[in-house]
């Protein structure tokens, strides 16, 4: 039951984990970008998933309601989501100036004309 | 007013970046960016002052009281820290519009100053905030501005460089988001104080350990530390001269805040010092890296490369200070991180100035500026001989403290590897000055001429600092001794 019980933080490990991979592994610069997403969402999941109150619902005041999640962490969530945006969009910035100055996206080819120029 | 000044000081470059666009013409925006800077400076002074007297300020976002609400908290660490920081980024201003004119093509010159001024708000907003999130939020302003900074630079390699720095800073960043969740689930709170009173009770889980652990790999990733540095070097070497500077001068320094912040502040120094081998670890990873970067260093072709893995090498001095774990280590560590600024910032700049007049800082053309650019090559040669920690400059204050606390504690053997790892800045200043001062002149170069005023002047500002902070050391001591007292729970 544990395991079934806790499936969100499992999920959360198996992302954060792939996205990681995916940064290490993957030589293409978008390829990395995508998986630096994939890492960022997975702590996105862990952070809504722990304010998660067991029994308690959607933080609306309501009549007859006295149990609620924690509405806090979405909050914090949203401003880490708008960070994350713009890691992307300033990665994917800097991915078109690489292809124009170096003409490939691959770091192994940037690297070799890098290692050329020294 | 007086009584906002802990938020205005964050507030007031945050709001003159975009006022920057009304402007237009670079000119203006330097000099508004100028004074905005400025009076940054005069704010951290009064912040010092009014620290120094009346004891930690405490400023409650829009008057709700924390742990709900948001506080700025400066203590006597991050007032210092604010100063250091406020401190160079105006010098470095001031060469500034000189300096980016030769660097940064026109249309450009204005993001330059907007990126500058919100790079430095995430950095003052670090060390302002006594709440967690913030910190998080803060250290991704200050870097997502620095990625954008680097990739201003002439070389395509600065893409290439910004990238990389890029992908590491956001993983240590979110290294540190997910040690701060894993904090937040078990305490319940964001703010540092209460993180600080909630955390011993919960000390032992395994959470929190993961909790530290994620955290600590986080900074130490934002700090250069020795494996974990790599998208260092070519990030300083190929940006514009002006945010290696900024960057060299404090934005490592932020990142050595952190990791005292977090270890001594929010979780105590006994959980930090025993849930990770943690003192072990940053002893060795320290030296290793004041080797291993010195040694690299010597072999560069380029000099603001070797300066760079110098930056490396003197982070390594700082945590070994500071995992020595006594007050009088951490004081040398903050007194280096003081030193270290002033050094960095007065070389680096003085290579931005080599930089305007041959337009390249290989260690190849650097042939005959001995006689060339005598100013700047002076300033090169001050700025160096305080990396090495000669007497008279700032560089052997910070080492003569960093060895006696090494001594103190009876780390004989570390004392004796970091005067070794001195002998190795010997080196590879000596390679500078070689090349400067015994070799002729390349051919074709003839015309070179000393660097104009409105660059010399803050060069020798700083070196001026280097010198005098040498031999007065009043202040530099008594600040880092009375920030780390106060961290220890020492009475003053």
């Amino acid at each position: 039951m544990m395991i079934l019980g806790l499936y969100n933080y499992w999920i959360v490990v198996a992302l954060m984990m792939i996205g990681l991979y995916i940064v290490i592994a993957q030589g293409n610069l978008v390829k990395k970008i995508v998986g630096l997403n994939i890492f960022q969402t997975s702590v996105f999941i862990f952070y809504i998933s722990l304010s998660k109150v067991d029994g308690g619902t959607a933080p609306i005041l309501a009549e007859g309601i006295s149990l609620y999640s924690n509405p806090l962490p979405h909050v914090l969530i949203l401003t880490a989501i708008v960070v994350s945006l713009a890691t992307t969009a300033l990665g994917l910035a800097l991915v078109v100036r690489i292809k124009e100055a170096y003409g490939s996206i691959e770091e192994e080819k940037i690297q070799m004309k890098d290692d050329q120029e020294c | 007013m007086l009584a906002h000044l802990p938020v205005l000081q964050v507030l007031l470059p945050l709001m003159a970046a975009p006022l920057c666009l009304f402007l237009r013409r670079p000119y203006l925006v330097w000099i508004f960016t100028l004074i905005v800077s400025g009076l940054a400076f005069l704010i951290s002074i009064s912040l010092l002052q009014q620290v120094m007297v009346s004891g930690t300020l405490v400023y409650e976002m829009g008057g709700w009281s924390g742990p709900w609400g948001i506080e700025y908290r400066i203590d006597k660490l991050s007032a210092f820290l604010l100063l250091i920081i406020t401190a160079m980024s105006t010098v470095i201003l001031l060469a500034a519009q000189t300096s980016i004119q030769k660097e940064i093509p026109e249309n450009r010159q204005i993001y330059f100053y907007i990126l500058y001024l919100f790079s430095f708000t995430g950095m003052l907003g670090i060390v302002s905030t006594g709440d967690v999130f913030n910190v998080f939020v803060f250290l991704e302003i200050s870097s997502l501005s620095a990625y954008a900074l680097i990739a201003l630079g002439k070389d395509r390699r600065a893409l290439w460089a910004a990238y990389q720095y890029l992908i590491m800073g956001t993983i240590g960043a979110t290294f540190i988001l997910i040690g701060i969740g894993l904090m937040y689930q078990m305490t319940g709170t964001l703010n540092m104080d209460d993180l600080a009173r909630r955390l011993p009770e919960v000390a032992q889980t395994r959470t929190v350990f993961a909790a530290f652990a994620f955290f600590i790999v986080g900074v130490c990733l934002k700090l250069a530390l020795f494996p974990l540095h790599l998208w260092l070097p070519n990030a300083y070497a190929y940006a514009p001269s002006i945010v290696t500077a900024f960057l060299a001068a404090t934005a490592t320094k932020v990142a050595v805040y952190l990791l005292i912040r977090f270890t001594f502040s929010v979780f105590d120094l006994s959980f930090s010092f025993t849930a990770l081998p943690l003192q072990t670890l940053f002893v060795i990873l320290g030296l290793i890296g004041i080797f291993v970067a010195s040694t690299a260093a010597i072999y560069q072709k380029n000099v603001k490369h070797l300066f760079a893995y110098s930056s490396i090498a003197q982070v390594g001095y700082m945590i070994v200070g500071y995992s020595i774990g006594t007050t009088m280590g951490l004081m040398a560590t903050l007194l280096h991180l003081f030193n270290h600024a002033l050094m960095k910032s007065a070389l680096f700049l003085a290579l931005g100035a080599v930089m305007y007049r041959i337009g390249s800082v290989q260690l190849s053309s650097f042939h005959g500026l001995g006689r060339q650019m005598p100013f700047t090559m002076a300033a090169i040669v001050a700025g160096g001989l305080s990396l090495i920690g000669v007497p008279l400059t700032v560089g052997f204050v910070s080492k003569w403290y960093l060895v006696l606390a090494a001594i103190e504690n009876g780390w004989w053997p570390v004392a004796v590897l970091i005067l070794l790892g001195s002998l190795l800045a010997i080196i590879y200043v000596w390679r500078i000055v070689e090349v400067a001062y015994f070799k002729e002149p390349v051919a074709g170069t003839d015309g070179v001429r000393e660097a104009p005023m409105a660059l010399l002047m803050p060069v020798w500002l700083l070196v001026g600092a280097n010198i005098y902070f040498g031999v007065d050391t009043r202040f530099s001591v008594d600040m880092a001794q009375a920030a780390a007292r106060s961290l220890f729970g020492v009475s003053p």
